[in-house]
């Protein structure tokens, strides 16, 4: 898992209101690198949720994410490659997403979250 | 990549070795696939440099059609483990990346904007009534940009008028009819092989 697809995931459980977003957990991940496509950094910037990036890259290590980001940042290449790697070249292998309003942890395992609710979480 | 190159990647990918009846799980055959994945990138360039999400994946294929075709990242939800090991394999197979999500996809709860386009090849929803069109108004609330899928061709005027009426579409197009080899899968399939008629729609959220 990405952390492009962690900042999708919110937590599915009926009646939860606050489920966004999921604190990772992590045991296993792993870098793969990938070409960096400065438009598409550039075209998805404002649709991330920047404080969930922040945290989850930090949880695997990563904690060359600025604090604070803005779109003034986006003409810098050293700003792209960090954000390009928080984004899309960690890989979250082996670990949880807890959700933090009823903290129920949903596993991660081979890299898949497995987000399948009990029967009285529907 | 052309389309008989993809067709032809698609074709050797391995499907489900024990389809499970409640889910509906057909295989979308090598010909389908590649042909709305690539009209999707070479008539509306939805698929490069792209988000895709592929609902209810099975074992990948659309996805994986996708990210052939150079989509920026892909992912696929299903719900069945099984189908998603087989998607792993097939994906690593072909050395490309597609993160999966074990989830249904009804309870998925996507956050919006994300997501540019969407492939499906849905459950028609002949063993449980309803589900196609839970797939399809989901797909439209998590899609920015379009929604491709199949839907059986007998139902047209039922699903252009749901999507455009109650799920607030702001288009829906057949983009062409298709055949659909449905193998015999399944013990209550007396026929060795029938073909259905299909529609790939594309859908303007």
């Amino acid at each position: 898992m990405r952390l492009l697809t962690h900042n999708m995931l919110s937590c599915n459980i009926k009646g939860v209101t606050n489920g966004f977003p999921l604190k990772l957990e992590a045991d296993k991940w792993v870098t793969k690198e990938v070409d960096l496509n400065a438009d598409f950094l550039r075209g998805i910037f404002p649709k991330i949720e920047w404080s969930a990036l922040l945290a989850a890259a930090r949880v695997l290590g990563f904690a060359e994410l600025p604090e604070q980001a803005d779109a003034s940042m986006l003409s810098s290449d050293d700003f792209l490659r960090r954000f390009h790697h928080a984004l899309l070249e960690l890989h979250v292998e082996e670990g949880a997403l807890v959700c933090p309003e009823t903290g129920r942890k949903f596993p991660i395992n081979k890299g898949i979250p497995n987000m399948l609710l009990h029967e009285d979480e529907v | 990549m052309k389309l008989k190159q993809l067709e032809g990647l698609l074709g050797g990918l391995e499907q489900f070795s024990q389809p499970k009846v409640e889910l509906e799980q057909y295989p979308t055959g090598a010909h389908i696939a590649s042909r709305m994945i690539y009209t999707a990138e070479s008539s509306y360039e939805d698929i490069s440099g792209k988000i895709v999400a592929d609902f209810g994946c099975g074992c990948g294929t659309l996805g994986i059609a996708s990210a052939l075709l150079g989509a920026e990242h892909v992912l696929g939800i299903d719900v069945d483990s099984e189908s998603l090991e087989i998607a792993g394999e097939n994906v690593t197979d072909l050395e490309l990346d597609i993160d999966f999500l074990q989830c249904d996809i009804r309870a998925s709860n996507l956050q919006g904007l994300l997501v540019d386009t969407i492939v499906m090849n849905p459950p028609f929803g002949t063993r449980k009534k309803g589900v196609d069109m839970d797939f399809l108004s989901l797909a439209l609330k998590v899609a920015s940009r379009a929604v491709y899928s199949l839907h059986k061709t007998s139902t047209r005027e039922h699903i252009r008028r749901a999507a455009l009426r109650d799920y607030n579409a702001k288009g829906a197009e057949v983009l062409c009819e298709l055949r659909y080899d449905v193998p015999q899968m399944y013990k209550f399939h007396k026929k060795k092989e029938v073909d259905i008629a299909v529609d790939l729609w594309r859908f303007v959220p």
